[in-house]
């Protein structure tokens, strides 16, 4: 290592200082990289410090629910876990549906401190798990970067990641998701893969296809390492820049990583018969091919070999071309899933997968949304990118490609932002690194040492805020254009505070909401917690059945099962679009059709998200048109999306609405005895408008339970024996429960008694009865 | 195509005169690795893939072990000095020894 640095260094600084004292620039270099850490953690500490120790959103309950299993279950248990709570009546798989390295880290390191007598909660170490590994990934980035450039670069890059917004959007304390380790894993196999085609080592190539394998554990985004290394490796062959170290390293990495991969059971074959995998497997046959070629070449280095070769080499590519199609037409492999091919088209999932299209984190990044999450570095990246391309090697094609790509996938999702910050950071971090280099340059023989020391503490500062802003100036003030350079300086400075002043407040401000606690402010700044989805959760686990079936939109599937501990009927893990269409047209339908598909799921109680009252505006009624659209792609003929929209096509729920919008199960659900909310009373005040339908009575359900701010309503589903009908005489009424008993085995075994086989035989042919009863059902 | 079928054995005479005895002996593991994969593809097209995993296992392992008796074989010869700088041909080795019981624990779990 220490070898390695010594060369990386003689492209940038003073060489003399580092060689003279290495454990100097060690101590350094530990030094900032702790502190980039503990800036990290700190940084990311808001929500726990405003809030409490406590999960966020949704998928981390999920998480955190099945990492609290597997650490009472244990292992095994956890991997044949089949959870009856969700789904119902279907039911997860949840072993085989997940990917399981969250859970088993935060188990390890439960399992390790409880072994060391440190009695801590699982539930703190899944809260802490993000931010300790948002220093992981700043190490990480740090080796990805010395080994592109520098470590000067590097301890920039690192710095920036550790409080980049759009890596520490998933990473706050208490997000606990893929995402949090993914990242780290993705940054540390990019390095390992650099350094295995650096060095040509079987042993590095192994550690990369290890930490691939971590990769694979955590998070579905591995797909884009088993893409992004072949293509730099298809790339590197089209530059003409083969190498055996080349073919050594991407052999080994993919042969290994390919059954490692294998081993996740949620992954299972895919590797081998999707479409998303296949582009490794052509280039690992392409490089076979031309590691053939190559050797042939070698034995008889004479004659018109060198045509041959490239003919080789373009018919080999052909042949694997071709071959990948023909299976995929012939169905071995399967072709290119939706939520890929989304990638590709992105008006597809908007018209063919309108589940995907309706998460908010789905939708294409705005251009705001770049600069509010990198900050200054979506401005200083291209200048790094434009140094790797000038200085070419093989190592910074990767980069180069990597940074393409990362920009591509952020354009399409907001969500993939997330691996475009590390590569961003990573390139501004060089980006930084040679101004700085070009900056203090021509100073370094008169005052070489103090300067490197003053630019080390920049590093330090890049992570950091506050603090001795003014110190390198007076170093650069002696030399030619001393006035340009200290100019420059101080710019950068002050921008690189910019930065970290916007990143503390975006990471403050905008991310560190668990979203299951809110909070108002008042006018004199006062501030109030709302913690009514808690309040509601916390009833349902108390006050109903332990087998209660609860329906919601499927958003809140994950937080009911839990903190409520109850069975629900769809839930975050979207795997079964028809089952989410179903709960949808329930709540699209009127109250009656609303019933039928009630009792045929057998649900107990309903739960809306009502957010009128507060104007909070993610409630259930501001995404009900996605539901009514997801129902409507399974079920057509019953639900249309255009009779939720006045004639004029707007959606609102004031008098002007339509009829169906008034009087579906959604709309009464959440208005049902609302009078709270402002002036009018019932006035909504997250839609603006007074709702058009009011003073309404539920006929098939009965409210169950209502919280302080309205925020959550909870709805029991009537038994049929509990409607408002007609009192009828007892005489009257026995006959049809009797009836209604016996009506079914009466069909099969016929001969019960004399009197009622006559009846039976009577009524048989006209079939009118039977259906009548069915339709009473 | 005359001048492929001249080339062959004009190949195969530099390949005996100029490869050591050690990468010979590295060449006769290769071919039997590649004849045990070829085998076993043969086996698996005529009775079928049923324990598809097992298949696999079997499968990949072998072209695994091809894999890195190539890589082995590029690391321990003395014409790719320049390739592999700081690669001695026991680093090599060793290295190929790790890879394997990396493998080899992965083909245990798989192979069920």
């Amino acid at each position: 290592m220490p070898t390695t640095a010594e060369t990386k260094h003689s492209n940038g600084r003073n060489k003399g200082i580092f060689n003279n004292t290495t454990g100097f620039s060690t101590l350094i270099t530990v030094t900032v990289l702790s502190l980039a850490w503990l800036a990290g953690f700190a940084s990311r500490l808001f929500a726990v410090i405003r809030f409490e120790s406590i999960i966020h959103e949704f998928d981390p309950w999920f998480n955190y629910r099945s990492t609290a299993y597997m650490v009472q279950h244990g292992f095994y248990n956890f991997l044949n876990w089949f959870d009856e709570r969700a789904w119902y009546p279907l039911g997860r798989i949840v072993g085989g549906t997940v990917y399981p390295g969250l859970m088993i880290t935060s188990g390890t390191i439960h399992w390790i401190l409880h072994t060391l007598n440190i009695p801590i909660h699982i539930r703190d170490i899944c809260v802490f798990l993000a931010p300790i590994f948002s220093g992981l990934t700043a190490i990480a980035t740090y080796l990805l970067t010395s080994e592109l450039w520098s470590r000067g670069a590097g301890l920039f890059a690192a710095c920036f990641i550790a409080i980049v917004p759009g890596y520490s959007s998933r990473s706050v304390a208490g997000s606990y998701d893929n995402e949090g380790i993914a990242i780290f894993a993705l940054q540390f196999t990019y390095y390992l893969w650099l350094k295995s085609i650096k060095s040509g080592s079987i042993f590095w190539s192994i550690c990369t296809a290890l930490s691939y394998f971590y990769m694979v554990s955590a998070w579905g985004g591995y797909v884009f390492i088993i893409n992004l290394i072949p293509l730099h490796v298809f790339v590197l062959l089209i530059m003409g820049r083969f190498s055996q170290r080349l073919f050594v390293s991407y052999t080994v990495f993919y042969i290994i990583g390919l059954l490692l991969s294998m081993q996740i059971p949620f992954v299972g074959f895919q590797p081998i018969r999707t479409s998303e995998h296949m582009a490794a497997s052509g280039v690992f046959a392409l490089l076979m091919a031309v590691g053939a070629l190559k050797y042939l070449h070698s034995l008889n280095p004479k004659g018109q070999w060198k045509q041959l070769l490239i003919l080789g080499g373009l018919v080999a590519a052909g042949t694997v071309f071709l071959a990948v199609v023909l299976l995929t037409y012939m169905g071995v492999i399967a072709p290119w899933s939706g939520r890929f091919y989304s990638l590709w088209d992105t008006g597809y999932a908007k018209i063919h997968i309108p589940i995907i299209a309706s998460v908010s984190e789905h939708q294409p990044t705005t251009w705001s949304s770049f600069f509010f999450d990198l900050h200054v570095l979506v401005c200083t990246f291209p200048v790094g990118l434009w140094y790797c391309i000038k200085n070419i090697n093989d190592e910074r094609v990767f980069v180069a490609l990597y940074a393409l790509s990362a920009v591509y996938f952020a354009g399409v999702m907001v969500r993939l932002m997330l691996t475009l910050t590390p590569v961003v950071c990573v390139l501004a971090g060089i980006a930084f690194s040679i101004l700085l280099d070009l900056v203090l340059k021509e100073d370094e023989m008169q005052t070489a040492p103090v300067e490197t020391e003053d630019s080390k503490n920049l590093y330090d500062k890049a992570g950091k805020l506050k603090k001795r802003t003014p110190e390198p100036v007076p170093a650069a003030d002696s030399g030619l254009g001393m006035n340009v350079r200290s100019g420059t300086l101080i710019a950068f400075m002050i921008l690189l505070m910019l930065f970290s002043v916007h990143c503390t407040w975006a990471t403050s401000n905008a991310y560190s909401s668990p979203s299951i606690v809110l909070a108002s402010y008042g006018n004199d700044g006062s501030r109030k917690i709302l913690d009514d989805f808690r309040e509601a959760y916390g009833w349902l686990s108390q006050n109903t059945a332990e087998d209660a079936r609860i329906m919601s939109w499927w958003d809140y599937g994950y937080q009911i099962a839990g903190m409520g501990n109850r069975t629900t009927l769809v839930d975050n893990n979207t795997w079964n679009n028809s089952h989410i269409a179903l709960v949808g047209k329930a709540m699209a339908s009127n109250e009656s059709a609303a019933y039928d598909i009630m009792t045929m799921l057998d649900v107990d109680y309903v739960l809306v998200i009502f957010g009128g009252a507060i104007g909070y505006s993610g409630d259930d009624i501001n995404k009900f048109i996605w539901m009514v659209r997801i129902a409507e792609g399974e079920h057509p003929k019953e639900i249309h999306e255009a009779d939720y929209f006045t004639e004029r096509g707007e959606y609102r729920v004031d008098s002007e609405a339509s009829k169906t919008m008034l009087n579906c199960l959604m709309y009464k659900l959440s208005y049902y005895r609302y009078d709270s909310g402002g002036s009018p009373a019932g006035y909504d005040r997250t839609r603006g408008a007074l709702p058009g339908h009011r003073g309404f009575q539920l006929t098939y359900l009965e409210e169950a339970y209502t919280t302080e701010h309205w925020l959550v309503r909870i709805y029991r589903v009537k038994k049929p024996d509990e409607f408002n009908r007609p009192r009828l005489p007892l005489a009257k009424r026995t006959i049809p429960t009797s009836n209604n008993l016996s009506k079914k085995p009466a069909y099969d075994l016929g001969p019960m008694t004399s009197k009622r086989r006559k009846g039976l035989l009577k009524n048989k042919p006209t079939l009118v009865k039977g259906k009548k009863m069915t339709k009473l059902e | 195509m005359t001048s492929l079928a001249s080339v062959i054995p004009k190949l195969y005479q530099e390949y005996t005169t100029k490869t050591s005895k050690k990468l010979k002996i590295v060449d006769a593991y290769l071919l039997y690795i590649f004849l045990t994969a070829v085998i076993q593809f043969a086996y698996c097209c005529l009775v079928g893939t049923f324990p598809f995993n097992s298949f696999l296992s079997g499968f990949i392992s072998t072209v695994s072990c091809f894999v890195l008796g190539v890589c082995l074989r590029l690391q321990v010869n003395p014409e790719n000095k320049s390739e592999f700088q700081g690669l001695s041909a026991e680093r090599g080795f060793a290295d190929f020894i790790f890879a394997h019981l990396v493998l080899h624990i992965v083909v245990i779990n798989f192979i069920g």
